[in-house]
């Protein structure tokens, strides 16, 4: 049989992005330790509906750790304390029988709130569309083993294309930057052969639209610490040296000494 | 007779696609501005197709109710994708990939779309690899393979266990470069509630805004839907949560013919459920039976650790039963040997719910670190869900449902019965018969996507220049948004006491004890009396909290729900007439003497197609006969 839990649970609600939101409490009874947090939420909302309440919104979808879609600050860290997970796989026998939990949503202005939990990470894909991607129409690729990858390359570039877009490297850091987002998406491209034709135009746009929704990195690393797919602090150090190159070579491509 | 025209080209099967890409008609690339496609859905199959669409130079306008195109379930394939390319020099070929998925679908799928997929597998390779999927290495640079159930040669392309992850990213990105250049419409948080017909052809759907509640018509001179399966109608499975039939069914209800509701996959290597609160179903890929071997003890209920159980005691049921393929064997097979080993009595762990899948032999003859680094993620994923480590002790595993092979009926240019309208990736049913081998769902919806729609979508254009799209406050549309309208109206005053979820897991237990890894004809008719009784409940006693005019998840998933309990119905009906075993479809009273599937293929080898004649009535079953020409039908034997 395993441990069952009794929980104190304070909870973010606000009606919509106008509304100043508050706290709720609510009590979570006889929970088990195989459940996760989702499913924990899961239960409260079932309770909720039961007696005519209006349940919380929370964003989720695959509860396997790879869409990206749950967020949660779980008492005042995103995606909750443990190390290398999303809400979604973070169980409940990493709490303790009494505890007081406090959720709320990601908190940054470029992630505007929506509804309770849920915040509009809609920024994330203006940075994509800047120049996240490597400009090959379909049809016109090569055969594949025409360009070889280093294996090491390729090996940093995953490390790198893991990142899940959740957006908890926003809300870790006390500035609200989104360095570690967007150079992942960049070194990802930025390492491997396919990608230099555009290396150092993308670098160059990626940043700065970057900059017109998020704060500056002043280097607390909090970033790395929430991230749940630990994603290296290395990849702010590779862009910000791409982009001062960006800034010299664009303006030679582009005929200006 | 049958009403259904599969357009199949003639010719031999190696020229059909060849000869098609010649004769279908053009649109010259300065008309193609002059078209708006609507698609629905950015998964793998919607994001590929709405990118190649527009960089053709059609005008698309994407939805999807995500937050992002990011996030759609594509995103949670481990294994791989198949690509027959050959760099093994292992003795593949297109034949060879055509063939393995013909009989890998037990025979119930169609010769020229499965030889089309194996063609353009190829092409799908390379458009990923340019695009930066960062596929698996060798030391030279070169792409790795492996091997997946189902095939004898190594032709999975692979991207450490997140292959799904990186192949929608780089169709994302593809998608987000077109959105950026204004190509491209996207519409996130937006849900499709109905196809829209005018004069018998799609010219819209309807919307509603999850965030706003607002409704709202969308026109185009083609629809095309890319809304995934519909493996949620059993409550727990491996799909995502939101994952749903609601546009499929929408389209059905409005005339696409929806087909083989009954052909749904279950998928061998997924962990366990531990309590009933489980929301959902964990998969483990099945990459991880090329290393693992999966065994039971001998004993009956056998208490002891698995530690404790010497090798002679154990039972590698597998290895024992199919020497051939041994743990390799199609998913099919892997799942109904484990429920019988279980069923008898050998299942493992505190609920006696799973087998053990064991890697002792692999981290003894590779080391660790090599297991490690093809696997890591997923043995740290399982560590985290069971809190055990599975590098020192077997995992768990057991069956569920994982994918639908059913879907939307199409034809050979991936039209539905609704002329206009499309169907591309999982929601379709067109190339995996009644059983999908692994590594072949991302390839189909990449294909889709890619390499066929924007050539077959052209061929029905070209006609249409000049056509201008049907203006949204068109009668059609204003009467398409007040039946919307009128549903949520009905939903939120019902006033019951249940909630909806509640609905969707009772029914999840219906469907998944009578249609779900074996089917009888009295557990199926069983099935088709407690729906009913359950769907009246549904709208009788459902409450539904909140307002429709902020974002209310229980309001979007009634509206799922609902539709889930008539598919639900359907998949009865259509297991029930089936009167053979295939694949996916398991009837206890048609197995061999070895309890093996027994197809009847005088009476079966074709496709159901159902025709819906509206909600008080019974569908029409069609028949779209299956030839073989180029495969010869044999009683499936993996031994």
């Amino acid at each position: 049989m395993s441990k069952e839990l009794n929980l104190t649970l304070q909870v973010w609600r606000q009606d919509g992005p106008e509304d100043s939101g508050h706290f709720e409490t609510y009590q979570a009874e006889s929970i088990s330790e195989d459940m996760s947090f989702l499913e924990l939420l899961d239960i409260i909302n079932e309770d909720l509906v039961e007696n005519g309440q209006v349940p919380i919104e929370f964003d989720h979808d695959c509860r396997e750790g790879i869409c990206g879609s749950c967020s949660l600050m779980i008492n005042g860290q995103a995606h909750g304390h443990a190390k290398a997970t999303t809400t979604c796989q973070l169980h409940m026998r990493k709490f303790d029988d009494g505890d007081t939990i406090v959720v709320e949503p990601f908190r940054a202005r470029a992630f505007p709130v929506v509804r309770d939990l849920v915040v509009d990470r809609s920024s994330f894909d203006r940075i994509i569309e800047a120049g996240g991607y490597i400009s090959v129409n379909t049809g016109a690729a090569s055969d594949a083993n025409l360009t070889p990858v280093p294996k090491e390359a390729a090996d940093t570039s995953f490390d790198a294309a893991a990142c899940i877009g959740c957006g908890a490297c926003v809300a870790a850091c006390p500035n609200s930057a989104a360095q570690l987002f967007t150079s992942a998406k960049l070194a990802h491209l930025n390492l491997i052969p396919q990608g230099q034709a555009q290396r150092f135009q993308r670098t160059e746009n990626m940043v700065e639209t970057m900059e017109s929704f998020f704060g500056s990195c002043t280097n607390h690393g909090e970033c790395h610490e929430a991230c749940p797919k630990e994603i290296s602090l290395d990849f702010i150090a590779f862009m910000n040296r791409d982009y001062v190159k960006a800034k010299v070579k664009n303006r030679k491509l582009a005929g200006q000494k | 007779m049958t009403v259904l025209d599969s357009k199949i080209p003639e010719g031999p099967i190696a020229d059909k696609w060849e000869n098609h890409k010649f004769s279908m008609k053009l649109v010259n690339p300065n008309n193609k501005r002059r078209f708006e496609i609507i698609v629905v859905g950015t998964g793998l199959a919607g994001a590929s197709a709405a990118a190649s669409l527009s960089e053709l130079g059609y005008r698309v306008k994407v939805f999807t109710f995500h937050d992002s195109p990011r996030r759609a379930h594509s995103i949670a394939a481990q294994g791989g994708i198949n690509g027959a390319k050959n760099y093994t020099n292992d003795g593949d070929s297109v034949h060879r990939l055509f063939y393995d998925t013909v009989k890998g679908g037990d025979y119930r799928s169609r010769e020229a779309n499965v030889h089309r997929l194996a063609e353009v597998s190829v092409n799908i390779i390379d458009q990923a690899a340019a695009q930066g999927v960062p596929f698996a290495r060798e030391y030279g640079g070169l792409l790795d393979n492996r091997s997946f159930g189902g095939a004898q040669v190594s032709r999975t392309f692979y991207a450490r266990g997140q292959t799904g992850q990186q192949l929608l990213l780089g169709a994302y990105q593809a998608l987000a470069k077109q959105v950026a250049t204004g190509a491209v419409e996207l519409h996130t948080r937006t849900e499709l509630l109905d196809v829209v017909l005018k004069d018998g052809r799609a010219c819209g759907i309807v919307t509603r805004d999850l965030v706003s509640g607002e409704i709202s018509s969308h026109s185009g001179h083609a629809v095309v839907l890319a809304t995934g399966g519909y493996g949620n109608v059993y409550y727990l499975s491996t799909n995502a949560m939101a994952c749903n039939v609601t546009a499929a069914w929408r389209a059905h209800r409005k005339g696409a013919f929806f087909a083989n509701p009954c052909y749904t996959q279950i998928h061998p290597t997924c962990i366990p459920a531990s309590d009933e609160f489980q929301s959902k179903l964990t998969l483990m890929s099945e990459s991880l039976r090329n290393d693992g071997r999966i065994w039971v003890p001998d004993a009956f209920d056998d208490g002891r650790t698995p530690d404790q159980i010497p090798e002679a005691e154990r039972d590698y049921y597998l290895e024992r039963k199919y020497p051939a393929f041994g743990n390799l064997v199609p998913r099919d097979v892997a799942s109904r040997n484990a429920k019988t080993v279980v069923d008898q009595g050998k299942g493992v762990g505190t609920l006696k719910n799973g087998v053990y899948l064991d890697f002792a032999a692999a981290i003894e003859r590779d080391g660790e670190d090599v297991v490690r680094a093809k696997y890591g993620n997923l043995f740290d994923m399982y560590a985290n869900i069971t809190g055990e480590n599975p590098y020192q002790v077997p995992m768990r595993i057991y069956p569920a449902i994982h994918y639908t092979m059913g879907g939307v009926w199409v034809d050979y240019n991936l039209m539905t019965t609704i002329p206009g309208c499309y169907s591309i990736g999982e929601a379709n049913f067109s190339d995996h018969g009644a059983n999908r081998l692994g590594a072949s769902a991302l390839m189909q919806g990449l294909a889709d996507g890619y390499f066929v729609l924007p050539y077959t979508i052209g061929d029905d254009l070209a006609g249409r220049l000049g056509e201008t799209v049907v203006p949204t406050d068109d009668p059609v549309f204003v009467e398409a948004e007040a039946a919307v309208q009128g549903q949520v109206d009905q939903f939120m005053s019902i006033g019951g006491t249940r909630s909806v979820d509640w609905f969707h897991r009772e029914l999840g237990k219906i469907v998944w004890d009578y249609i779900g890894m074996e089917r009888t004809k009295e557990g199926l008719e069983k099935a088709l009396s407690e729906i009913p009784a359950l769907e009246e409940e549904f709208w009788k006693d459902l409450r539904l909290p909140g307002s429709t005019a902020t974002l209310n998840s229980s309001l979007e998933k009634a509206g799922r729900v609902a539709d889930f309990f008539e598919l639900a119905k359907l998949m009865a009906r259509d297991a029930l007439d089936r009167e053979e075993s295939c694949g996916g479809h398991f009837r206890a009273e048609h197995q061999t003497e070895e309890g093996e599937a027994q197809r009847d293929d005088d009476n079966f080898a074709h496709v159901a197609a159902w025709e819906w004649n509206g909600a008080d009535s019974v569908q029409t079953r069609h028949e779209e006969e299956l030839v073989f020409e180029n495969v010869a039908l044999t009683q499936r034997s993996y031994k």
